[in-house]
């Protein structure tokens, strides 16, 4: 059993078929790869394992434990993180409080905490605050806590997604398209972050990416989908060379 | 001298009021992106449940059934008052609101005025039209300050309504739910998916704007000791319109905007005919906003903030 195992989920969207039969298995420490056109219904994927849709047909399972129909910020508590391929950052909230509200779920003080400062209060708020800068330090933003997230360029935005959905201490963290937006360089740096997130955390990684050399390099699987279907899947290599892939990417070569 | 001295210590109880309701607007539309038109309503029910455990402690006391002093049933009155007026906020969220989640947002306003009307009719239907004297629940002292004549209540109801707002802005900045409260402005997709419930949140939105209304709902009734069932109407709207003065979501805005209200309430009608207070009043605020659409603290949103 994997840690994240999807079987043959299918969803439609009224009468339109947007997902079919879609089959997954991630362990921690691995990096699946989903690539395909526009259009395909990747981000659909996202979030119907997420829970902000109910997939029409199929099991979900996280440690073995069914979370299809489950709500959002229950999966999003029971270990399972992701980012936004737009940006949704909250944008006049400083960098330490997006990844502080990211721990939402693991904070037990109660009311009588919020109003009166208990000890047990001021100890879980240093805590708190001392592991979200272990984050932002990972992500290479400590030095923007105090920052509000809107006077940020691009990438540090994206750092921020990355270290927010960090902060809720996932067992599997799903990443829609990490680098869009970004320069050759910031790219790079991103490649890093997320391997080293990966290696530290043992985290079992789901990426969406359009770059195909990010994908390539990064994933120990990828999966290609088009109209909703896996038309391929393997080694980085194998899907590559793959003439359904190519087709899918660059056309069919018309016979004469 | 004096007189100015006067209006601005009565200036400081008025606001005080539309300070506390308003803050409810505000946080309710700050979470949910609707105004809950029923709020004004919800400060006259406030008032009532003050005015029905305050008159029954008094008489229990007067009976020899419990024996508390004045400031212990004052205190009691205020709590117990905001606590289960914060239940008919939650309940007013969850049935009338919640259903209506997706809905347009003109479904929701029309919720609001209808809910509005159930209270005001249902305090009619159950209580009568008769009018109810809000008790003395402590004695009023007048002492004088050179000519400005003071009262405990006044003084009471002020500070206490600035450490209310003081707490409520403690809890909005620095607490997990206040983060949650912040962050639900911006979308109710992502914050879910932080772990976040966004229903509860929501409840909890309602019901904290509620009690504060509450305390505006007792408060007021220490200061103008006469409840009835439309009382909530003119300071509903009043309130209503401190809100959007303040901008969304702000409490120190809104608290400004509330304590504004209340100063031009008193000193139009000091200085003009006091038939004309809320037309020179409102025309201020137009102005106000002409300039400012957003409010004093908010910013511009966009109308396309989710899914």
């Amino acid at each position: 059993m994997s840690l994240l195992q999807v079987n043959q989920m299918t969803h439609y969207f009224g009468g339109l078929r947007a997902v079919y039969n879609y089959n997954l298995s991630i362990n921690p420490g691995e990096i699946h790869g989903l690539i395909g056109p526009n259009g395909a219904g990747k981000t659909t994927i996202f979030n119907l394992i997420t829970g902000i849709y109910t997939p029409s047909e199929g099991d979900i399972l996280l440690d073995g434990k069914s979370i299809k129909g489950m709500r959002p910020h229950v999966i999003a508590a029971s270990g399972l993180a992701r980012t936004f391929q737009n940006l949704r950052l909250w944008r006049h909230m400083t960098v330490l409080e997006h990844v502080k509200l990211a721990r939402y779920s693991k904070i037990t003080y109660g009311l009588s905490g919020a109003f009166f400062n208990t000890p047990k209060r001021v100890k879980e708020e240093d805590d708190i605050t001392q592991k979200s800068m272990e984050l932002l330090d990972i992500a290479g933003i400590a030095h923007l806590a105090d920052t509000v997230v809107t006077n940020l360029p691009y990438g540090a935005q994206r750092r921020v997604e990355l270290a927010r959905a960090m902060a809720i201490e996932p067992k599997v963290l799903f990443l829609d398209e990490p680098t869009a937006g970004m320069n050759p360089e910031e790219m790079i740096q991103m490649m890093e972050i997320i391997r080293q997130v990966k290696e530290q955390f043992n985290l079992a990684i789901f990426l969406i990416e359009h770059r195909m050399r990010l994908v390539m390099e990064l994933s120990d699987r990828v999966q290609t989908l088009v109209f909703g279907e896996v038309v391929a899947e393997g080694l980085p290599e194998e899907v590559r060379n793959n003439p359904l892939v190519i087709d899918a990417y660059l056309g069919k070569e018309v016979e004469t | 001298m004096d007189t100015f001295l006067q209006n601005v210590v009565n200036a400081l109880q008025w606001g005080s009021f539309y300070a506390l309701i308003a803050l409810g607007y505000s946080m309710v539309y700050g979470v949910l992106m609707l105004f809950n038109f029923a709020h004004g309503d919800i400060f006259m029910v406030g008032s009532y449940i003050g005015f029905f455990i305050a008159t029954g402690l008094i008489s229990l006391s007067a009976l020899g059934i419990i024996s508390l002093p004045g400031w212990a049933i004052l205190v009691l009155t205020i709590l117990l008052a905001m606590l289960l007026t914060s239940f008919v906020g939650v309940l007013v969220e969850r049935i009338g609101y919640r259903p209506l989640r997706d809905a347009p947002r003109a479904s929701a306003a029309i919720t609001g005025l209808m809910i509005g009307i159930i209270l005001e009719t249902g305090n009619l239907y159950l209580l009568g039209a008769s009018r109810r004297k809000f008790p003395e629940i402590i004695e009023t002292n007048i002492f004088k300050l050179g000519n400005v004549s003071l009262t405990n209540t006044k003084i009471f109801i002020v500070i206490i309504s600035l450490l209310i707002m003081i707490a409520l802005h403690q809890f909005i900045q620095h607490t997990k739910w206040g983060m949650a409260i912040r962050a639900m402005a911006y979308d109710f997709v992502v914050v879910p998916l932080m772990g976040v419930p966004v229903n509860a949140i929501a409840a909890l939105t309602f019901g904290l704007g509620s009690a504060l209304a509450a305390a505006a709902g007792v408060f007021y009734g220490m200061a103008y000791p006469v409840l009835d069932p439309y009382m909530g109407i003119e300071y509903g709207w009043k309130s209503f319109v401190a809100a959007i003065l303040g901008g969304r979501g702000s409490v120190i805005g809104t608290v400004i905007a509330g304590f504004l209200m209340g100063f031009l309430d008193i000193f139009v009608a000091t200085y003009f005919p006091s038939t004309m207070r809320n037309l020179i009043s409102f025309s201020i605020i137009l102005v106000i906003l002409t300039f400012r659409p957003h409010g004093f603290f908010g910013r511009a949103y966009s109308a396309q903030l989710r899914l």
